[in-house]
C-alpha cells in the first residue's frame, strides 16, 4: 500500500479532531472523501502531508514518516488546496522554486498549463496573487499534474473554475497513469463519480463509511 | 543548501516588492545616511565630542525605529504565511524545514540590513568626498553594533513568528516586546533604584540584559568614551568592565541572544504543528 493511516488520533485543545482513524490508499486507488464541515477531512490530509504531529497512531507514505522524512515523502504527493493562497512572488519565481525544490521540469509545467488553457508565458512576470481565481487554480492544477506524483490530493479543486475549465481538468484526470492514486475532498460526488472507485465518508473525526463504488 | 538559498532569494524578492521595505529603507536608511554624512564627515574637522548631542538624537531614533521595524515586518514572516495558507502550499513541496526556516531568516536579515549597508556606504563616500581621514574604527564598530541589534530582533521576531498562529497576535506581541524593552524595563529599574532596596550593581546588571540598552551604551561610547551623557552609571560600567570589554559585550551579547532565539524558533518550527 502507498499510504497507511493506522489508528490516528489528533487533538486540538483537548478535542479529538481525528479519532482513531484508519485507512489505506493503494497505488491506483481513486478516492472521494466526503463529510460535513469539521469532519476532519482537511486535518487528515494535512497529517498525511506532514503538517500536523499526530497524538496517537501511525502514518506512513511509501514506507516513510511524513514528519521525519518529509523530503522523501513529498516528491510523491501533489497537493492542490481549496483556495489558492495569496503567494506574493511572481509566476517566474514560483516556477523556479517548484522546479528546483521538487525536480519538476519547467517545460512540463508549461505543457500542462497549455492543456488547462492557461497562457503561462504571458503572465510570467505577474505576481501569483494578482491572477484571477480561475487562473490561479489552473496553475496549481498544472503544477500538480506536471509533478507526476504517485498520489494527487485535491481539496475541492474545481471551486474556482468555470464549467469549461472543469471539463478540461476532469479530462486530464482521465489520462492519469493507472498507478497514480487520487484523493478528492469534495462535497459533490456526482461531478467526480466517473473518476473515483471508492468513497470514504467522515464525521466527527471518524471514518463512518469506506466502500467501493 | 541550494534550497536554503532559494528560499532566501524568494523572501528577498518578496520583501523588495513590499511597501514596508521602502518605508523602512527611506526612514531608517535616510537617518543612517544622515548620521554618517554629518557625524562621520564632520568628525574629520570638528571631532566627535562637538557633535555628541546630535549623534545622541540619531542613536535614540535608531533605537526606537530599528527594533519595531524589524519586529513588525519579520514577525509576520512565518505566522502570516501560516494564516494565509501560503505555508501550507509552499511546504507541500519536498523542502526541508531546516532549509525553509533558515532560508527565510537569511533572506529577512539581508533585507533588513541592506539599507543599513547602503547608508553606511553613502556616508563613507560623502566623508571621502569631503576629504580628510575617516574614523574607520568607529564606522566598523557602529556597523557591528547595528548588525548585532538587527540580529537580536530578527531572532526574537522569528521566535515569536513560529510560536503564534495568528499574525494579529504576532504583531501585538512584537509591539509589547518593543515597548517593554524600550521603556518599561527602564522605568521599573529606576523605580527600584529610587526605593534603594536592591543593590545598584544588580539593577545595572539587569539593565544590561536588555539589548536596546546595550546598543545605546555601546553606540554612545563610540563618540563619548567617558559615557558622560548617561550619568553616574558610566563610572560603575567603566570601572567594572572597562571600555574594551564593554564594547565587546555590546557587540557579542546581542548576537548570542539572537542566535539563542533563532534556535528556539527553529526548534518550535520543527516540533510544533506547522499549520
Amino acid at each position: 500500500m502507498f499510504v497507511n493511516v493506522k489508528n490516528v488520533t489528533k487533538k486540538f485543545l483537548g478535542v479529538n479532531v481525528l479519532d482513531d482513524v484508519s485507512f489505506d490508499i493503494n497505488l491506483g486507488g481513486r478516492i472521494a472523501m466526503m463529510g460535513p464541515n469539521g469532519a476532519g477531512k482537511t486535518t487528515l490530509i494535512r497529517a498525511i502531508l506532514g503538517f500536523y504531529h499526530i497524538d496517537e497512531g501511525k502514518i506512513e507514505v511509501n514506507g516513510f514518516d511524513p514528519i521525519k522524512d518529509r523530503v522523501k515523502v513529498l516528491p510523491n504527493i501533489s497537493f492542490i488546496p481549496q483556495l489558492p493562497p495569496p503567494i506574493k512572488i511572481s509566476l517566474e519565481e514560483m516556477i523556479s522554486f517548484i522546479t528546483k525544490s521538487a525536480n519538476i521540469s519547467r517545460e512540463m509545467i508549461f505543457e500542462e498549463s497549455n492543456k488547462m488553457d492557461l497562457n503561462l508565458k504571458k503572465n510570467l512576470h505577474k505576481q501569483f496573487f494578482k491572477l484571477s481565481g480561475g487562473m490561479k487554480q489552473k496553475l496549481l492544477i498544472a503544477i500538480a499534474l506536471s509533478k507526476k506524483s504517485s498520489l494527487l490530493v485535491f481539496d475541492e479543486p474545481t471551486a474556482n473554475l468555470d464549467p469549461k475549465a472543469r471539463e478540461h481538468f476532469y479530462k486530464l484526470l482521465e489520462k492519469l497513469d493507472e498507478d497514480c492514486s487520487t484523493l478528492f475532498i469534495t462535497h459533490r460526488l456526482d461531478e467526480i463519480k466517473g473518476l473515483v472507485n471508492r468513497q470514504i465518508y467522515m464525521d466527527l473525526g471518524k471514518v463512518i463509511e469506506d466502500e467501493k463504488i | 543548501m541550494k534550497n536554503l538559498l532559494l528560499v532566501a532569494y524568494l523572501d528577498i524578492k518578496e520583501s523588495l516588492r513590499s511597501k514596508w521595505f521602502y518605508v523602512y529603507a527611506i526612514v531608517f536608511g535616510g537617518l543612517m545616511a544622515l548620521f554618517f554624512v554629518t557625524g562621520v564627515s564632520d568628525s574629520v574637522v570638528m571631532g566627535f565630542t562637538g557633535l555628541s548631542r546630535l549623534l545622541l538624537v540619531f542613536i535614540q531614533v535608531t533605537i526606537i525605529i530599528l527594533p519595531i521595524f524589524i519586529l513588525i515586518t519579520t514577525v509576520k514572516s512565518i505566522s502570516g504565511d501560516r494564516e494565509s495558507n501560503v505555508l501550507e502550499y509552499m511546504l507541500s513541496f519536498p523542502i526541508s524545514l531546516t532549509h525553509y526556516y533558515w532560508g527565510k531568516m537569511l533572506g529577512r536579515f539581508l533585507t533588513v540590513f541592506l539599507p543599513v549597508i547602503f547608508a553606511l556606504i553613502l556616508g563613507v563616500a560623502f566623508g571621502i568626498a569631503k576629504g580628510g581621514n575617516l574614523p574607520w574604527a568607529m564606522i566598523s564598530l557602529y556597523s557591528a553594533l547595528l548588525f548585532a541589534m538587527c540580529f537580536v530582533f530578527l531572532g526574537i521576531a522569528f521566535f515569536v513568528s513560529t510560536l503564534v498562529k495568528s499574525s494579529d497576535i504576532a504583531v501585538g506581541s512584537s509591539f509589547m516586546i518593543w515597548i517593554i524593552l524600550l521603556a518599561f524595563i527602564d522605568i521599573a529599574l529606576i523605580g527600584l533604584m529610587l526605593q534603594g532596596r536592591v543593590s545598584d550593581g544588580l539593577i545595572i546588571s539587569i539593565a544590561l540584559t536588555n539589548p536596546i540598552e546595550v546598543f545605546r551604551i555601546g553606540a554612545i561610547s563610540l563618540f563619548d568614551p567617558e559615557l558622560t551623557v548617561i550619568g553616574p552609571v558610566a563610572y560603575y560600567l567603566l570601572d567594572t568592565l572597562g571600555a574594551k570589554l564593554l564594547m565587546f559585550y555590546s557587540i557579542f551579547y546581542p548576537i548570542i541572544l539572537g542566535i539563542f532565539f533563532s534556535f528556539m524558533g527553529y526548534i518550535a518550527f520543527k516540533k510544533k504543528d506547522l499549520l
